[in-house]
């Protein structure tokens, strides 16, 4: 079974035509592979989709918006992956 | 349809929250001025505003399904496929279904069948966002009473 890293640097590299070699864990989404947030819905649709769950983009934007959160906490791929296990971990709670 | 107005359905016809479809209808008009360009002698509805049509009534299922808590706004159109010519005068049937609704976006399939000939599908993609001002939301509250939207529904989906 792939890691959540895996499974999301494939969908990310599908989705963006992004070389897969090119995506690392340390990877920003928006600053280092240049992903803009038209192409990120694609890409949260996938993630969705792959792991059953529902990424909470909306309270994640505001929070980066409001000064309380940086988008590295977000969309720095190893942090992200994070959060989607945590995400997966409630629902199979 | 208005096309003057960009009111590209005429009435909603089926709403099933369960399920997440909805079914519209809409007649092409008879004459327009847009049918003068497209094209001379030969009218046909063109396919953007056949691909409006299916953004609209896919629009209106993802503004049930949020409990008209926000407004989807075309963002994205995947595997659209024009499959026959649409004319002057023809009554369409338009349905969507919700693939996915996620935070601040939402997916849909929609279709456009004239009879029983599928005229165009497509998948959609929009942004959701707060109503940006009570002046709009009203306006889209008043469509919705003109297009029949079974709002009273949304209490008991």
């Amino acid at each position: 079974m792939p890691s959540t890293f895996e499974t999301v640097a494939n969908i990310i590299s599908e989705t963006c035509d992004i070389p897969r070699d090119t995506i690392k864990p340390e990877s920003h989404a928006i600053n280092d592979l240049g992903i803009d947030s038209l192409d990120f819905l694609d890409i949260a649709f996938a993630i969705d989709k792959a792991f059953g769950i529902k990424m909470p983009l909306e309270q994640w934007t505001q929070e980066v918006n409001d000064g309380k959160a940086t988008t590295d906490q977000y969309f720095q791929l190893n942090n992200l992956c994070t959060r989607i296990d945590e995400l997966v971990a409630v629902k199979g709670a | 349809m208005r096309l003057e107005y960009f009111q590209l359905i005429d009435r909603i016809v089926d709403l099933d929250l369960a399920q997440q479809t909805i079914c519209a209808e809409a007649r092409v008009p008879s004459a327009s001025t847009i049918f003068e360009g497209h094209f001379p002698g030969y009218p046909l509805m063109p396919g953007v505003l056949l691909i409006e049509a299916m953004a609209q009534t896919s629009g209106w299922l993802v503004i049930a399904v949020t409990r008209f808590s926000r407004m989807p706004f075309f963002a994205a159109l995947k595997e659209a496929k024009l499959r026959s010519f649409v004319h002057p005068g023809e009554s369409l049937s338009l349905s969507a279904k919700l693939l996915h609704e996620g935070s601040g976006y939402a997916v849909t399939r929609a279709e456009i069948r004239c009879g029983s000939k599928l005229a165009c599908n497509a998948e959609i993609t929009f942004r959701l966002v707060e109503f940006p001002n009570p002046e709009f939301r009203a306006s889209m509250e008043k469509m919705a009473a003109i297009l029949e939207f079974p709002i009273g529904a949304l209490a008991h989906g």
